[in-house]
């Protein structure tokens, strides 16, 4: 369709008939906000949208989003994304998870849809917490979290998202934060525009089981010098006085000052293209309080899709022998011919 | 030849050699797993095939790809059964065995008939072979044989003297033994070769010598023959009695496969076929992964799980979505499928079913996931099972499956097994004009006030099957209770009611549109038999012979295990008696006692093997006190 025919749509447009359940103060609310304002901005028709997820709180979300939506099964969400584009290419499938449904029960897919580079977008809500079982810990829980099933701290490591989309091998990796809203809507939109298996963690606050987890970003005192902007081909500067930088001091990042005989050109230069991820990763690894914790697009690379393969080779398949047709299938084999004439063996005796 | 039933039971003399005319002929081949026994196999039952005869055959190999040589556990057989006249199993009882050494002397002999055929490579019967197979004594010299037919051949050294003269390597030499006994079994039988040699030539068409090896194995096989003093006999097994028409040998999975593909063509729809390897599912995988060009898409999803997910996203988006697994699978897919219930979108889930519980025996067949299938998951969860009775059958049924799956907006189960998988039957090729359409419709308006309500129902109950991209019928689905019409979530209490039954009655409401149970036999009688899935064939066998033993005894085989034909417990009435053979504990026994309040006698055989025709004449014998 023409870009030109397409209706305007705006937000509201976007948003269903069905009342929103999420506690009140929810960060699950402003990505929702800002969810549909980018999709209003995309100039997507509607019905080629689908929300497709799992269980848990983020994964209400398609009911809220006047687009196809199908929630499932918890931890899976990527499997029917995955078979939902591959029938159809034309359709946009955004994949809304958390961080118990996305990397406790569903780590699996998640992995193997990032490293099939299904055309899919995997938002995943990163609360560190169970919100919707009411409160135990999560795969991202900090060490020593206090919950109903680790009252004495939880003693599980915890996984970093952004270190699991990259081992997968994932094209397109980025993070944001719930509450900096341009930069959410940005992010959103980047992963909208990107071909391939696109992977957003964004840092969300779970206001009743696991509230501020994340102030340290988000509040307006101390966020300037915990979270560090990732520009594309941009140094990695970062404090409230931008006087801030990460060097690489042999294969680990370090935090140093500018001025002090360190000077913009010691820094690491920002560079989501690269065909490696080894910098990406070592951004990955940086946490609060060490380090600021980086947010902005890790990687964005080029990389055929699963169902561009998949789809090509029944062109290919086809341009090479022409359409399969079902009498030369059920011919390929062996086969005989019974005349009339010859159909009158004996009767079974025995 | 065209055979009469006299001529078939008169040995017939000529003055050259001696040639015996048989109604039927079971015939097995045994060796290691590297002896190539399977392709000795399908080779004689394609020759059999081809020279008109009936066949049925059973592949029997280890869940090892290659247990150590000469070990009980590698030892890999293949059972053909061939006919002038209609046959439903692969055999009882071994007419002729041919082992290639002693560890499959030793696991098969117990199936050789008294009097029947023994021919084994007299040369693999060393002391280091004898050990491993744990004879203490040669079985050839300790006249332990004396019941059959011995006939000794030195296979590796007469194969060896025959392509002595090409320049190959010795291990290449005796990787044709199996043609060379291949070639003696045809002689013995009065097979063609032309199939075979034809096979040959093709798939060693880039290699000559290898080639002509086996061209020249085969040959000396069957001149061996005529110089064997041990058996001055030929057996001669008169073409089948087989209404014209084109005929391929098919196993269930290769009609599985076959049919799904047909499926896709005749809904005009993309085959999206997703599967994670499992014995004895992953041939149906491996067909299709070759069908591109038919339109199929295979995904070989990373678990059973996302396998069933990526079909029902498949579905979702209004292409065919299929799965294939074995029951482990079946058990990982249970929540997915659950939610196919719940959404109503079609899937068809096909599961050849193999022994358990757990990993079981992988290679083994069994039929004991029939409750699974309707049970096995949480809440009230139905769904439709269809179960094919052949592997010929398996095409035409998981057609149904997939006619079913969408016009009725369900998931529905297909149980196969490893024994209609593997096995093989003439199949009467189609005429593709002849086969029904699935007809198809999406919606493309709203359908109600300018709105669209997913979960409107037809007449049947049946809700449209609304794709996304469509404008205007924008809607959310998912595994929470849906209120009725609007499908919006609900925790309403009569609402839930109401869903669950209406859920129900959709399904059962298939049962006003499928054929009704029908007996081989006699309408009434002393006894019915009733089957389900792969044990048909042993069954028919069996109640034909009673039948003509005078019995009352008639048979019914139920393919429609949900919903079932509307008169099966009429059927079932009609009956003093009621035999219900499976291979398992008694699934369908407990179902239609439970439904039908009739009273079920089970035969149940739980070991890893297809029953015998004998056993279930057996049962009827001591319920008709014959």
């Amino acid at each position: 369709m023409p870009a030109a025919t397409l209706p305007t749509l705006t937000p509201k447009d976007f948003a269903s008939d069905q009342d929103v359940r999420w506690c009140p103060g929810c960060g699950d609310y402003s990505i929702l906000a800002q969810m549909k304002k980018v999709c209003a901005s995309l100039g997507i028709p509607r019905e080629k949208f689908v929300f497709i997820s799992g269980i848990g709180c983020s994964s209400r979300f398609p009911y809220y989003m006047n687009t196809y939506g199908f929630h499932t099964i918890h931890g899976r969400a990527p499997t029917f994304a995955t078979g939902l584009k591959v029938a159809r290419p034309d359709l946009l499938v955004w994949v809304i998870t958390g961080d118990g449904d996305g990397l406790s029960i569903g780590g699996n897919h998640l992995l193997h849809a990032l490293r099939r580079n299904v055309d899919i977008k995997i938002v995943l809500f990163n609360n560190e917490i169970y919100g919707l079982t009411k409160g135990q810990y999560s795969p991202t829980s900090r060490l020593g979290t206090r919950t109903k099933s680790s009252p004495l701290g939880s003693i599980e490591n915890p996984i970093r998202p952004i270190t699991i989309a990259l081992a997968a091998e994932a094209t397109f990796v980025a993070r944001t934060i719930d509450v900096d809203v341009n930069h959410l809507t940005e992010t959103l939109r980047r992963a909208a525009f990107h071909k391939g298996s696109a992977f957003v963690e964004v840092y969300q606050n779970c206001k009743v089981f696991n509230d501020g987890v994340f102030e340290y970003t988000t509040d307006k005192e101390v966020k300037s010098e915990n979270v560090l902007y990732l520009e594309q081909g941009k140094p990695l500067i970062f404090g409230k006085n931008r006087d801030k930088g990460i060097r690489l001091n042999g294969l680990e990042p370090e935090v140093v000052e500018l001025g002090k005989g360190v000077s913009v050109d010691d820094l690491i230069i920002h560079d989501e293209k690269a065909a490696e991820p080894t910098l990406a990763f070592v951004l990955s690894r940086m946490y609060h309080p060490q380090f600021p914790e980086p947010v902005g697009v890790f990687r964005a690379i080029e990389r055929p899709t699963f169902e561009d393969l998949l789809n090509r080779q029944v062109e290919d398949a086809i341009k090479a022998k022409g359409r399969g047709k079902l009498e030369e299938l059920f011919q390929s084999e062996d086969i005989w011919v019974v005349e009339e004439a010859e159909a009158n063996g004996p009767a079974a005796l025995d | 030849m065209s055979a009469t039933a006299e001529a078939m039971t008169k040995a017939s003399l000529s003055k050259q050699r001696h040639i015996e005319e048989r109604p039927e002929v079971v015939v097995r081949f045994a060796g290691d797993s590297g002896d190539g026994m399977q392709l000795a196999g399908t080779q004689f039952s394609n020759a059999s095939a081809v020279f008109g005869n009936d066949i049925s055959t059973l592949p029997d190999f280890p869940a090892e790809i290659r247990a150590p040589a000469g070990s009980l556990a590698g030892v890999s057989g293949y059972q053909i059964h061939f006919s002038s006249y209609d046959i439903y199993t692969p055999g009882d009882r071994v007419n002729a065995l041919v082992a290639m050494n002693p560890a499959a002397l030793k696991t098969n002999i117990k199936d050789l008939e008294e009097g029947g055929i023994l021919i084994v490579n007299s040369d693999a019967f060393t002391t280091s072979d004898l050990q491993k197979a744990g004879y203490k004594t040669n079985p050839l010299e300790d006249g332990s044989l004396k019941k059959y037919r011995l006939v000794a051949v030195p296979i590796t050294k007469l194969n060896r003297e025959a392509l002595s003269d090409l320049k190959l390597s010795p291990r290449e030499v005796d990787r044709c033994r199996n043609f060379f006994v291949l070639g003696l079994v045809y002689w013995l039988y009065e097979r063609p070769l032309e199939p075979t040699l034809r096979w040959i030539k093709e798939k060693f068409a880039r290699n000559p010598a290898v080639m002509e090896a086996n061209i020249r194995a085969l040959k000396a096989g069957y001149s061996y023959g005529e110089t064997l003093e041990e058996l001055p006999v030929q057996y001669r097994v008169p073409k089948a009695k087989i209404a014209p028409g084109r005929y391929r040998k098919i196993t269930g999975n290769e009609a599985t496969a076959l049919g799904l593909v047909t499926a896709g063509q005749l809904a005009g729809k993309t085959l999206v076929y997703c599967s994670y390897p499992i014995t004895p599912a992953s041939d149906i995988l491996h067909t299709l992964a070759e069908m591109r060009r038919y339109g199929v898409v295979t995904i070989q999803a990373e678990d059973e799980i996302a396998a069933i997910g990526a079909a029902i996203g498949a579905s979702f988006g209004g292409a065919l979505g299929v799965t294939g697994t074995s029951g482990p699978g079946v058990c990982l897919k249970s929540e997915a499928i659950n939610l196919a219930v719940m959404a109503e979108l079609p899937v068809v889930i096909i599961d050849v079913q193999r022994a358990g519980p757990s990993t079981g025996m992988p290679t083994k067949t069994e039929q004991a996931d029939l409750l699974q299938a309707l049970f096995g998951r949480n809440g009230e969860s139905p769904v439709v099972v269809l179960a094919p009775a052949s592997p010929a059958e398996c095409f035409t049924l998981i057609i149904e499956a997939i006619r079913l799956a969408v016009s009725y907006m369900t998931p529905v189960f297909f149980m196969s097994d490893g024994y209609l998988a593997n096995s093989a039957e003439p199949w009467p090729i189609p005429k593709v004009e002849e086969l029904p359409k699935i007809e198809i419709k999406h919606p493309t308006e709203p359908n109600e006030d300018g709105q669209f309500m997913p979960y409107k129902r037809d007449h049947r109950l049946v809700r449209p099957w609304a794709l996304p991209g469509t404008p205007g019928l924008e809607h959310r689905i998912g595994g929470l209770e849906k209120e009725d019409v609007t499908g919006n979530v609900s925790y309403d209490p009569l609402n839930h009611e109401h869903m669950v039954r209406t859920r129900a009655q959709k399904v059962a409401n298939i049962a006003d549109e499928i054929p009704p149970l029908s007996v081989l036999g006699p309408e009434t009688g002393d006894l019915l038999v009733i089957s389900w899935g792969s044990t048909y064939g042993a069954i028919v066998a069996a109640v034909e012979r009673a039948q003509r033993k005078g019995l009352s005894v008639a048979c019914a085989q139920l393919r429609y295990l949900n919903p079932m034909p509307k008169n099966t417990g009429e059927v079932l009435r009609r009956y003093k008696r009621v035999l219900v053979p499976e291979l398992n504990l008694g699934h369908l026994r407990l179902l239609l006692q439970g439904r039908y309040l009739v009273e079920c006698v089970g035969l149940n055989k739980v070991q890893g093997r297809p029953f015998l025709v004998s056993e279930i004449e057996e049962k009827i014998h001591q319920l008709l006190q014959v």
